[in-house]
């Protein structure tokens, strides 16, 4: 047993740290530099600079254009991303729809679709959730109904994130009332600018435009945008589900973040309490460090089993639960290293440089915000009391 | 022993369950909260003839005689609307300091145009770099009487846009902490205004040679300063067990027709036993307010300092759990800016951060046994 990285993967490192030293372009690098909140324009100039590097299709195999990094340079990726405060691939084109495109769409899918993912060419977003579809999402009702070489597509999707930049949505549509509720469903793509489709904002408890409801009436689909076999988009959606685990646990970014408090304390900004000296306060921090660094560790064994080739073990399944809480446990950190700075509301100084008056400590009033809106991160994607149900039925055999 | 309210309590709880009942429904809240001045100058009126804005004050000035158990019964009824008017800054923290420290002139001309509806207030006491402790106040006082000059900086003063005046405490020449009479509009305030996170209003202050005036006779009050937080504790810890209280019920009502897997999600256990949760909570934190309230009301010091860390504590350690499970529970509607619950989340998170969290307060507390 050992955790020691090879002279390659060592050198990697050393290439992967230059690129985000000296290779972003500048006005990603600008943000990142003054803690400004991340817009659609900075996240694809962030991903077209992957593009142009090889490194946009992490996980992507190589025949289409993907990196073929082993899960230790992945890891590597990771974490130097994190370190440099990067912004995040937008994953639902990256990590959402392509996986399941290259997988079981058709050649001709593949030719159309990958490359404008790979290049950042086009945003996408994903269309699952509904008002009435959420832990339960075989329960959803829109429904797409095969006329000639089109579907006809009516329903409403919500929750639809970053929704009102996308070009494309990947949806799923019931095609069919008689099968079981799963066995009903269909995998679509959806062109945004179709007719019939609207997108209307809904705000978050940050003060932000995030998510949305997208509705459809009477929206033509060509059936080309049908994915593998009609009734099969329940099974393809899951075998995504399964099939991208990697850095769900968000270990890499929790680690940055958990140093940044660190950094914090040992310096405190004015304006803020000095709560080096606060034990109970530091109690917490060590709590959080200690939790994450087991979660690390549980990350490495889940990442090293699938590098050697076998299945995730059982310990896959805790990943998303516990990186999530240790999310939200540095939010708390973060709020309370805020101090009283965290009650003023101005997101105008994160999205604009040079924002004047601005507060200082300049990180302090993100941090209830940030809290708030992270609440999320527990509930979506399998809420954390589902990840339970599925752990206690197919872990313990509950 | 008697937990049940007096005449007065009774009065001022049924005014005030009857005014956030017909005046204060969330959409008039935020319509209020967002506009220019951030809260209605309506109400700040009818709170006047409603005898609100006298209840802590001296008879003798206008006032109702009130202590911590009737500011606890009326902040716990209007906490429910999540308040916005500046309640707490001029009745409960500034008017407040003037009835423990004002000279009787002071009070007659200041409590008079409080209790009147015509003067507003904000209180600058702590700093950001200690929000609870008065002794590490660095803004400083030199002269006195009524040629007192103020210079540092106030860190998020709540409500000073609107105020006319400001109750700033300050060091001495002889390291003591006393109180001024700032007009809000004196030379040599910088003001930088902001709405905050739960809907309200602050400023940081920065203040150069400003002209103040004593409050008081003494330039040695940190202990006022101190039962005036207090008080302020107890205000916002009544809000808070009110939000609590409703976080709950929405939540339970919420679960209850809520549909997922073809049934209501009330009726999976694990959501059963995170609401029980909530509930105890809701409970420990409301016997932890009447102890505190009471304790406080009493007036020695010593106990009603430790009352006030004990809820302070309890209140937002409850808080949180309250507040995250209500949002968990109602999923994606819980993060959105549209349902009540995540503005009442918002605002129980913000009541942790003032007059210093749970865990200063924990701290503090623990290295007082030490040194006991
Ligand atoms: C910020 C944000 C972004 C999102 N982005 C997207 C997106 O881009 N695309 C998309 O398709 N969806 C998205 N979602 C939707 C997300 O996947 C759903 O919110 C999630 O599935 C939960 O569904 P719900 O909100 O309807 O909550 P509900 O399913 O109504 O759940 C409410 C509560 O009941 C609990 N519960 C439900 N069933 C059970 C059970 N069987 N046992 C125990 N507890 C249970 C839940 O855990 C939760 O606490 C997003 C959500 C959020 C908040």
């Amino acid at each position: 047993m050992n955790i020691n990285f090879s002279e390659q993967e060592l050198a990697f490192q050393k290439e992967v740290q230059t690129f985000f030293r000296e290779e972003l372009p500048e006005v990603v690098q600008e943000h990142i530099n003054n803690g400004l909140a991340f817009n659609a324009d900075v996240t694809v100039a962030y991903q077209k600079a992957l593009y142009n590097k090889g490194w946009a299709g992490t996980n992507w195999p190589v025949e289409h254009g993907g990196t073929g990094w082993t899960s230790t340079q992945k890891y590597i990726f990771q974490t130097e991303m994190a370190k440099a405060k990067a912004p995040r691939q937008i994953p639902f084109g990256y990590s959402m729809v392509a996986p399941i495109i290259y997988t079981f769409g058709s050649e001709e899918q593949k030719q159309r679709f990958l490359p404008d993912i790979l290049s950042s060419k086009t945003w996408w977003c994903q269309g699952y959730s509904e008002p009435n579809a959420g832990s339960d999402l075989a329960g959803l009702k829109t429904r797409a109904v095969r006329d000639g070489d089109h579907y006809v597509v009516n329903g409403t999707k919500t929750w639809t994130t970053l929704g009102h930049h996308a070009d494309w949505i990947f949806c799923l549509v019931r095609t069919s009332e008689e099968d079981s509720k799963q066995k009903g469903i269909s995998f679509l793509l959806i062109d945004m600018k179709s007719e019939g489709v609207s997108v209307k904002p809904i705000i978050t408890l940050d003060g932000r435009r995030e998510v949305n409801e997208v509705a459809f009436q009477d929206v033509k689909v060509p059936v080309d945008n049908l994915i593998g076999e009609e009734g099969k988009g329940w099974t393809y959606a899951k075998v995504l589900l399964t099939h991208e685990r990697t850095n769900i646990a968000g270990v890499a970014v929790s680690k940055q973040r958990l140093e940044a408090l660190y950094d914090l304390l040992n310096a405190p900004p004015e304006g803020c309490p000095d709560l080096k000296q606060n034990s109970v306060f530091m109690g917490r921090v060590l709590q959080v460090e200690m939790e994450l660094k087991a979660l690390e560790f549980t990350d490495l064994r889940v990442l090293s089993s699938v590098s050697t080739g076998s299945a995730p073990g059982p310990e896959s399944s805790i990943l998303k639960i516990k990186g999530t809480e240790i999310q939200q446990a540095l939010d708390e950190l973060y709020v309370e290293m805020a101090g009283i700075y965290a009650l003023p509301f101005v997101p105008e100084q994160y999205d604009e440089a040079g924002f004047e008056p601005r507060i200082e400590p300049f990180f302090a009033p993100n941090a209830a915000p940030h809290y708030y809106n992270n609440r999320k991160v527990t509930i979506y994607g399998g809420s954390n009391e589902i990840q339970k149900n599925i752990i206690a039925k197919q872990v313990l055999g509950l | 022993m008697d937990f049940a309210l007096n005449d007065i309590q009774q009065m001022l709880q049924d005014s005030a369950d009857k005014f956030i009942h017909n005046k204060y429904d969330f959409e008039t809240r935020q319509k209020h909260s967002k506009s220019e001045l951030g809260y209605s100058e309506d109400n700040w009126q009818l709170f006047a003839e409603l005898g609100w804005l006298a209840l802590p004050f001296e008879e003798e000035f206008g006032g109702l005689d009130g202590n911590a158990t009737d500011v606890m019964v009326l902040m716990t009824e209007l906490g429910k609307g999540l308040l916005v008017e500046p309640y707490v800054s001029t009745v409960i923290m500034a008017g407040n300091a003037i009835q423990r420290c004002g000279t009787d002139e002071q009070k007659a001309e200041l409590i008079g145009s409080i209790v009147g509806g015509e003067l507003k207030l904000a209180f600058a006491a702590t700093e950001a770099q200690a929000p609870a402790d008065i002794k590490a106040i660095t803004t400083t006082a030199t002269g006195s009487g009524d040629s007192v000059k103020i210079n540092g900086k106030k860190s998020v003063v709540l409500h000073a846009a609107s105020a006319d005046k400001l109750i700033v405490a300050a060091r001495t020449d002889t390291d003591t902490i006393g109180l001024y009479i700032v007009d809000a509009s004196a030379e040599g305030i910088s003001a930088h205004h902001y709405p905050t996170n739960d809907g309200g209003r602050a400023s940081d202050l920065t203040f150069k040679d400003v002209n103040a005036t004593q409050l008081g006779d003494s330039n040695d009050v940190a202990a006022a300063i101190q039962a005036v937080l207090n008080d302020a504790v107890v205000a916002v810890s009544a809000e808070a067990v009110s939000l609590m209280d409703k976080m709950l019920n929405a939540t339970v009502e919420y679960t209850k027709v809520r549909k997922q897997f073809d049934v209501p999600i009330a009726k999976f256990q694990v959501l059963q036993h995170n609401m029980v949760d909530m509930f105890m909570e809701c409970e420990q934190a409301r016997s932890m307010l009447y102890y505190a309230a009471i304790t406080i009301g009493e007036g020695n010091a010593e106990a009603a300092n430790k009352a006030s860390q004990f809820l302070k504590w309890k209140v937002g350690q409850a808080a949180r759990l309250v507040g995250q499970t209500a949002v968990q529970l109602h999923g994606g509607m819980g993060v959105t800016d549209e349902l009540d619950v995540g503005h009442m989340f918002k605002r129980l998170t913000m009541i942790n951060t003032l007059f210093g969290s749970m865990d200063y307060h924990l701290d503090s507390l623990v290295k007082q046994r030490q040194a006991a």
